[in-house]
């Protein structure tokens, strides 16, 4: 069992957790993830190691409520544990210094992006982070993301918070205003990694995704990871997460991530309706107790 | 030898069937298919048994059970001592009683069998381990003395358990890193329950931890720690490579990455391992009730899928091999039973492409008819392709079973442990010494894929070798 020190919700359903786990909080490096399963007959999903603190010997999560695993983890207080828990997966960031970095975070990606933009900027780039979301609840770690940035910019979809519009509408600004970007990392939903891939090919602009497929063992043992790069199978619990942007089969990687869409919903759905029914049966024995 | 019988008298009884789960019911459950012997009938097989001295049985066997005196045993009724001498060369009996491929090895060997059909020395051995795992009394082997020297045993396969027994009876520590959260390797992962139980794994493993093995899950080692790391910092003496070949190698042909494509790993993991047939369990795997599933490949693997997809509602199963029914390396029994349970083998048919539907999801595949040519460097026939054969089988769902590589971690992070340019481990045949001092390994790591009795036999040859290591400090 792995101990949750810290727990606190950061934007509507996404939620960052401390959690004891020594040998992983030691290890790991920016880029890499850890796999868990939160209780007996849970599914094994990966998440991205968002920090650590080797000397309290925890590692930082920060996870987005989309299904019933994440939901059920996002109801885990501080002072709860987590069933399993292994690590550091996948392999690190390419770390080097190569001058200006630009690093994007769309919505949670934002949370992944954190650690290799935080050990950019220690290798001694010149840091640019953009941040987006869909409206101003969505944009996370913003605070973190300044400490660690040389400059910041922040979008929303809507409007509702600093500059209306897409992280690759600043993206392109910057281009076009002239910047010379060395190297650009983009993590987020795939329509956005996408599109950023797209306006830094013309300009021939090294640039890495992290992609997101669907795990199991985190070992290269199944090959439900495989990703196309460059036309070749690639495993990303092994050979990434992170991936030359322009090289990387967007569409299929989107396809195969929607294979479990309809069961996923369908369990949910029976989580989300347990949970009302919870809810309703503490709102009534509230009443019943006259509080 | 108590077998009163003449040997005429013996060779008179016929072979004793084993008692099965009807097909029809059976492919729809994951119960066990065999139903294993009861006491009547395994005396009665006991009895076939003409005591020879040649023992060819126990020359068949990799691991040298010592066939005609547990048989004997069988006779005379001591079941735990039939038991007993079992365990002292095969420590995992209800295991291999039920997946060895006996007509390989000491079945095949039966002198019986040259006339008719062979003593069934599987269904006696899974007699015996499960009268003994039923009544309670697995008979626990006593621990020497601590010796204050500590192993490192990374994988927890066949090769790892056995090992592991071994050497916590010398008195050395041992500790057992797994990399997922069970312990058993393909024995949990791999093997379905109707034809491995899990039970028996677990009870197999508190065995061991009653003799003081100690377990550690969700330890990747290569990751998590390193294996310079375990001897130098963390002060184990050896350490025993039994990683399994578990990278699954795909077919390399167009549609391998549409969804409802799955290899054998993954889809039996999650079936297996994360029981996504049960409602109580969240995992999901591809819903094919009521939809067609293709299995590639003629392996033990490939059986266990197609009669996986079976019980999980497919309409119809069909196991695609480009040789022919002769070459498949399953076990024969796997291959009956899937026959029974209504599985198509297509044999000498070969897939070339994934068929997408439009939208990403597999709809079919386009296969080419296959002959056999001149034998190829496996001694079997080589299959090639012939001109114009070319047709398609409609499935949903398309499992990929044809083989695996060494997984690589463990190596890619030990840079002087010596590989072949297939990816395993090299390691001496007789001492499973690596190139690296204090590094043994053994089972599908150095072999490839292979079966659980090897790996298991591997197991105890490092064990020895590891043992003698540790105390004379020779390399
Ligand atoms: C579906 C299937 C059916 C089979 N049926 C039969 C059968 O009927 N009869 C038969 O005799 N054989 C059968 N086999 C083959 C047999 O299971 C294998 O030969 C045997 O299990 C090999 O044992 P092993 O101990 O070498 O490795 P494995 O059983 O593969 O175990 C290796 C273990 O090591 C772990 N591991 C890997 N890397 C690391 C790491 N870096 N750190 C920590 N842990 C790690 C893995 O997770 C795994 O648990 C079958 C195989 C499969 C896949
Ligand atoms: S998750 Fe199984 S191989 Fe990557």
């Amino acid at each position: 069992m792995y101990k949750i020190t810290e727990a606190r919700f950061l934007a509507p359903q996404v939620k960052r957790f401390r959690i004891t786990a020594p040998d992983i909080a030691r290890r790991r490096k920016a880029g890499q993830f850890v796999i868990l399963r939160v209780q007996e007959g849970g599914e094994r999903i990966p998440l991205t190691i968002a920090d650590s603190d080797p000397g309290e010997g925890t590692i930082t999560l920060i996870v987005q409520g989309v299904g019933k695993t994440t939901r059920m983890l996002n109801q885990k207080e501080a002072g709860d544990a987590i069933l399993d828990l292994v690590g550091p997966l996948g392999k690190p960031s390419d770390i080097e210094p190569y001058g200006t970095a630009v690093v994007i975070g769309g919505g949670l990606g934002t949370a992944i992006a954190y650690p290799t933009a935080k050990a950019l900027k220690q290798a001694g780039n010149h840091v640019i982070s953009i941040i987006g979301g869909r409206s101003r609840e969505f944009v996370i770690l913003e605070d973190e993301m300044r400490a660690i940035s040389d400059e910041v910019f922040v979008t929303t979809d809507d409007g509702s918070y600093a500059e209306k519009g897409f992280v690759t509408d600043r993206l392109n600004a910057l281009i076009e205003g002239g910047r010379k970007l060395d190297f650009v990392l983009a993590i987020g939903p795939i329509p956005m990694m996408r599109a950023v891939a797209e306006v830094t090919r013309p300009h021939g602009i090294h640039t890495v995704v992290s992609l997101n497929p669907i795990m199991v063992d985190g070992t290269g043992m199944c090959g439900g990871c495989r990703v196309l790069v460059g036309g070749e199978s690639q495993f990303a619990c092994v050979d990434g997460p992170e991936f030359d942007a322009h090289q990387v089969d967007f569409r299929t990687l989107s396809t195969r991530n929607a294979m479990y869409r309809e069961r996923e919903k369908a369990s949910l759905d029976a989580f989300e309706d347990h949970e009302c029914k919870m809810m309703k049966m503490a709102e009534a024995a509230e009443k019943g107790a006259g509080v | 030898m108590s077998n009163p019988l003449s040997p005429k008298a013996r060779m008179q009884i016929p072979r004793q069937a084993m008692p099965e789960q009807e097909a029809a019911e059976r492919s729809h459950n994951f119960e066990e298919v065999n139903l294993g012997l009861d006491d009547a009938i395994a005396r009665q097989e006991a009895l076939r048994c003409l005591q020879c001295t040649s023992q060819h049985c126990f020359n068949g066997c990799p691991v040298g059970v010592k066939v005609r005196e547990f048989i004997d045993l069988v006779v005379e009724g001591d079941y735990l001592a039939a038991a007993a001498k079992i365990r002292e060369d095969n420590v995992l009996p209800a295991i291999t009683g039920r997946v060895c491929p006996q007509e390989e090895q000491c079945e095949g060997r039966c002198v019986l069998a040259k006339k008719g059909e062979p003593v069934a020395v599987g269904y006696l051995e899974r007699f015996v381990a499960d009268y003994e795992r039923t009544h309670g009394q697995v008979g626990l082997p006593p621990r020497a003395a601590p010796t204050g020297r500590k192993v490192a045993i990374i994988g927890s396969g066949p090769a790892g358990l056995s090992a592991a027994g071994d050497l916590v009876q010398k008195g050395h520590e041992v500790v057992v890193m797994e990399a997922l959260h069970e312990i058993g390797g393909v024995l949990v992962y791999g093997i379905p329950q109707f034809r491995l139980p899990k039970e028996i794994v677990r009870q197999e493993v508190d065995n061991m931890r009653k003799m003081g093995v100690e377990f550690r899950t969700n330890v990747v080692v290569g990751k998590s720690v390193t294996v310079d790391e375990l001897m130098n910092e963390e002060g184990y003496h050896a350490v025993f490579v039994a990683t399994g070949a578990g990278l699954p190698i795909f077919l390399n042909i167009p549609g391998e990455h549409l969804c409802g494509v799955y290899s054998a790993n993954e889809f039996l993991t999650r079936v297996n391992l994360m029981k996504a047939y049960r409602e109580d369990h969240d995992q999901p795997v591809f819903d094919c009730r009521g939809k067609d599933v293709v299995v590639v490949g003629g392996g033990n693997t490939a059986l266990d899928a197609v009669r996986t997809s079976l019980r999980i509602g497919a309409r119809t199963a069909s196991i695609l091999y480009r040789r022919s029914a002769a070459e498949m390396p399953a076990r024969a029994e796997e291959v009956k039973h899937a026959r029974e349970e209504g599985v198509q083998m297509l044999m000498l048919t070969n897939p070339v492409e994934f068929i997408d539907d439009g939208k990403g999801w597999l709809d079919g595949v386009r296969c080419q008819k296959m002959e056999l040519g001149e034998p190829d460097a496996s001694g079997r026939r080589r299959p090639m392709p012939v001109a114009g054969s070319e047709f398609v089988v409609p499935a949903s769902m398309a499992i990929i079973a044809v083989g695996n590589r060494g997984n690589p971690l463990v190596q890619a992070t030990t840079p002087d442990l010596a590989t072949n340019k297939k990816g395993y481990i090299t390691a001496d045949d007789d001492t499973l010494k690596t190139s690296k001092r204090g590094v043994f390994a053994g089972g599908d790591i150095v072999t490839g894929g292979a079966t659980v009795i090897l790996a298991m036999g591997a197991g105890r040859k490092a064990a020895r070798a590891i043992h003698h290591f540790l105390e004379t400090g020779e390399w």
